[in-house]
């Protein structure tokens, strides 16, 4: 690389400021843009979070009303999962990584890659409009259960209709990655040579393709119901809530894996360019992800094991939901493997990768209690719940996503954060991780139920606790992402590689040229070959 | 008091800690795993890795055994929810009507009640039935939880296994006040039960004569009973038992301030619960609906009563 093209940063189109980045077809200034969306809205849906914790400190109806607080949680879960966990790692470091893990110049569908941020971003306006106009933010939790959300005067019709939208965006991009995967990949890139972030994506967009238009249509059934009064889920005429349940959950369980599996993509990468060492079962990991994907639509229905459907069924949910945590397990023993007789160096990545794997082992076991039918009957709907799902989705996603940006940032940038306010940060987000939800999880088995404006005395202390820690949290990520806006004024520039790392996006500029290579590479070897402690 | 518990807690409480404790060794097995490397080939003690060769005997291993091992976790908790599901021909059956936001109970003689009293060790049967919205019906204490889906006829089966109170929650979110869809089971022995289920009362025969108080049925009707227990003990709300004469603290504006409980304070705290709460408790307690002059009156000289 004697020649030095102008890296994507730097405008070559014929806009200026602002459009130059809103317009662009670039996947990288699109992968950009989304981060900067999701970081955003990421940091609202935290603050909603500890205003909710807040409330949480007394039993009662001070600090604000009790509507205040069903707004609260219905919105802090619409915003984490729709605009923040879903599209997180695949929008923003998908579009970004994945043309360059593969040796391509952009993806299949550039424009449509555009299109895809464009209905990101309408979506989440609509989902803000519906807080701020009408009758008031909708009340009814993330999951829109019938009757209740058929019959609140809330403004639910809008925020399913955002959801609605925002499933597009979802879509075209699975649609994309699918396509770029298979038409865009290098010469000498063959499928067993594909990094596992890409394997994982590759994986995610499926889902994302199957799953989504099953979302798109229940809710424009519950739109239809709110607006033409039919009698598709209310049973007051005629409808079944179940019905709405079970297709809910038909999306909204393999959305889970959406969520997840980028992050076990993420993780697959930064621990072997840690440990300057090959992956170990590099089939198994691409393999499991796949398995995930497939036996993750089949266990949507353990959402209901208390909704009244028959003992068959509950059974037979609860053994499939079983059966889709080997895959997981599988992955985890194979990255533990990768350890042994590495050349190990804790950087900033992959001390969040470790932390990955240590929170979503806690997230993954206690999901064991969810699965079998008996424990499950006693934590469902209760915080247990909520303190497991947040071990996986926070725990795991937002951990991945966090090694993700920590890894990637000076690919994007050319700069590099200070690694010590990380470490600071990092110790503050484990110890008020912890505090927070572990202590959720003690008093949902001790039948403290979710979605409670105000609770029964014998719970305070750990209500207490819990808002403690999510104050230590908060501090934590909040440092975290500061770290980051430092990191972009007063950030020492970097080398190309300054991880050492093996895959392809290493082999170019940091942050890389608009065309990414300056010549289309060739691939020769595997994703993670190391000669010498160096990239092969 | 004595913490009521049923069949199912034991059934379940054994489940869980199986699972509990088979995860924590897993957890304990995985982490050390990592740590141990971690430290053991950190670059500054380990500077070259070491090639280590893929084992497909070592990924079937460890597909292999945890999938015996969830499957007996499956097994383990298929079995205990059998147990809970199938009825024994003799319970007594119990209605329960979920609405927004409480409970009511009713009895196949006929009585109705909003606390749910029910006989020890004896199969009781819980038929669900909700008027408006999905509710849960969640007792903690017996481990026990089913939704309350209008529409659908869902039930629930324990046979109390120890006498006391538990809470009863709502545990499916119903709307603005669905943290207050509370109400208790009580476990009597059954003698107790007898007695009462086979009186006019709707209460209890204690050490009082609570049957003889006209303004028990009537706080019952009210569902102050809910929150305001009888037997001295700290509920949602203070107990009622010896209230009046009592000093309470309370908050009034912010400001603490010392009163001896009277009529004229019980006749505003039944019309105005939120102008002064008793010191640490929540202020929740909505104003009694419909309370006429005559209900006042008969409450009040009930509180008198309860020593």
């Amino acid at each position: 690389m004697t020649t030095t093209e102008p890296s994507y940063l730097e405008n070559q189109s014929h806009r200026k400021g602002l459009a130059s980045w809103i317009f662009s077809t670039d996947h990288k200034r699109i992968g950009v843009l989304y981060l900067i969306s999701i970081l955003i809205f990421f940091s609202v849906g935290v603050l909603i979070g500890v205003v909710m914790r807040l409330k949480m400190l007394w039993p009662g109806t001070h600090l604000y009303s009790a509507a205040a607080y069903n707004a609260f949680f219905t919105v802090h879960g619409v915003i984490q999962i729709f605009l923040f966990i879903i599209p997180g790692i695949p929008a923003a470091f998908g579009n970004f990584i994945l043309p360059l893990q593969i040796g391509a110049k952009d993806v299949a569908f550039p424009r449509l890659n555009l299109l895809s941020w464009w209905v990101y971003v309408i979506g989440a306006l609509l989902a803000l409009t519906a807080l701020f106009s009408g009758n008031g933010p909708p009340d009814t939790g993330w999951s829109f259960y019938v009757p209740y959300s058929l019959r609140t005067n809330t403004n639910v019709t809008l925020a399913v209709f955002a959801a609605f939208i925002l499933g597009f965006s979802s879509i075209l991009t699975g649609l994309n990655f699918i396509t770029t995967i298979h038409r865009m990949r290098c010469p000498g890139m063959s499928w067993f040579r594909m990094p596992l972030f890409t394997w994982s994506l590759y994986a995610t967009a499926w889902i994302q393709i199957l799953a989504t238009p099953i979302l798109a249509v229940t809710l424009i059934m519950v739109m239809a119901e709110r607006i033409l009064n039919l009698g598709l889920f209310d049973p007051g005429r005629g409808g079944d809530p179940l019905l709405y349940q079970h297709l809910f959950w038909i999306y909204s369980h393999p959305a889970v894996y959406i969520m997840i599996l980028p992050a076990m993509g993420v993780v697959s990468d930064v621990i072997p360019a840690f440990c300057r060492k090959n992956i170990y079962g590099y089939k198994a990991i691409a393999f499991s992800s796949l398995a995930i994907a497939f036996v993750g639509y089949l266990v949507w229905a353990h959402h209901m094991f208390t909704s009244g459907m028959s003992n068959t069924a509950r059974m037979v949910f609860s053994l499939l939901t079983f059966l889709v945590a080997i895959p997981s397990g599988v992955k985890v023993f194979n990255w533990i493997a990768t350890m042994y007789k590495a050349s190990i160096k804790i950087e900033p990545p992959m001390l969040f990768a470790m932390t990955f794997l240590f929170l979503f082992a806690i997230g993954g076991l206690t999901g064991l209690l969810n699965g079998a039918l008996a424990t499950d009957i006693n934590v469902h709907e209760t915080y247990y719940v909520v303190g497991h799902f947040h071990y996986t989705m926070f725990g795991g996603t937002g951990m991945g996503f966090f090694a993700a940006l920590l890894y990637w940032f000076p690919k994007m940038t050319g700069k590099m954060y200070n690694k010590r306010t990380i470490v600071v940060a990092w110790a503050h987000i484990f110890v008020g991780f912890n505090l927070l939800y572990f202590t959720m999880m003690i008093m949902g088995w001790l039948g403290m139920p979710r979605r409670y404006y105000s609770y029964p005395p014998q719970y305070h202390t750990y209500h207490v606790v819990a808002t403690v820690g999510s104050w230590i949290l908060a501090t934590g990520v909040f440092m975290f992402l500061g770290a980051f806006l430092v990191a972009l004024k007063k950030g020492t520039k970097v080398a190309a590689n300054p991880w050492d790392a093996t895959t392809l996006e290493w082999k170019t500029a940091s942050p890389p040229p608009t065309e990414n290579f300056q010549t289309i590479p060739t691939v020769t070897g595997g994703p993670y070959e190391f000669k010498d402690g160096h990239p092969a | 008091m004595n913490r009521a518990y049923a069949n199912t807690t034991v059934a379940v409480d054994s489940v869980f800690w199986f699972i509990a404790g088979a995860s924590a060794l897993l957890l304990l097995l995985v982490t050390g795993l990592m740590v141990f490397f971690a430290i053991k080939y950190h670059r500054s003690r380990h500077p070259q890795a070491q090639e280590t060769y893929e084992s497909t005997l070592l990924e079937i291993t460890w597909t292999l055994i945890p999938t015996a091992l969830v499957m007996v976790m499956f097994w383990y908790g298929y079995r205990a929810f059998l147990t809970m599901r199938n009825v024994p021909a003799d319970a007594l059956t119990v209605k329960v009507t979920g609405m927004m936001w409480k409970w009511g109970f009713e009895y196949p003689n006929g009585k109705k009640t909003e606390v749910l009293f029910v006989p020890l060790n004896k199969p009781v049967r819980l038929n669900l039935k909700s008027v408006d919205v999905i509710h849960g019906f969640y007792i903690p204490a017996f481990r026990l939880k089913e939704d309350v889906v209008p529409g659908k006829d869902n039930y629930l089966w324990f046979q109390p296994q120890g006498m006391g109170a538990a809470d009863i929650y709502c545990s499916q979110f119903c709307g603005l006040k669905h943290a207050y869809m509370m109400s208790r089971v009580e476990v009597l022995s059954e003698a107790d039960f007898t007695a009462w289920y086979t009186s006019t009362n709707t209460t209890v025969a204690g050490t009082l004569n609570l049957s003889a108080l006209p303004g028990i049925p009537l706080m019952q009707s009210k569902g102050c009973l809910i929150c305001h227990r009888l037997d001295g003990t700290r509920g949602t709300g203070p107990s009622l038992l010896g209230i009046f004469g009592r000093t309470e603290t309370v908050i009034e504006n912010g400001k603490e301030k010392s009163v001896v409980v009277d009529d004229a304070y019980l006749r505003r705290a039944l019309k105005e619960p939120s102008a002064e709460i008793v010191k640490g408790y929540a202020d929740v307690m909505p104003p009694v609906p419909n309370l006429t002059e005559q209900d006042l009156e008969t409450i009040v000289a009930t509180l008198k009563q309860l020593k």
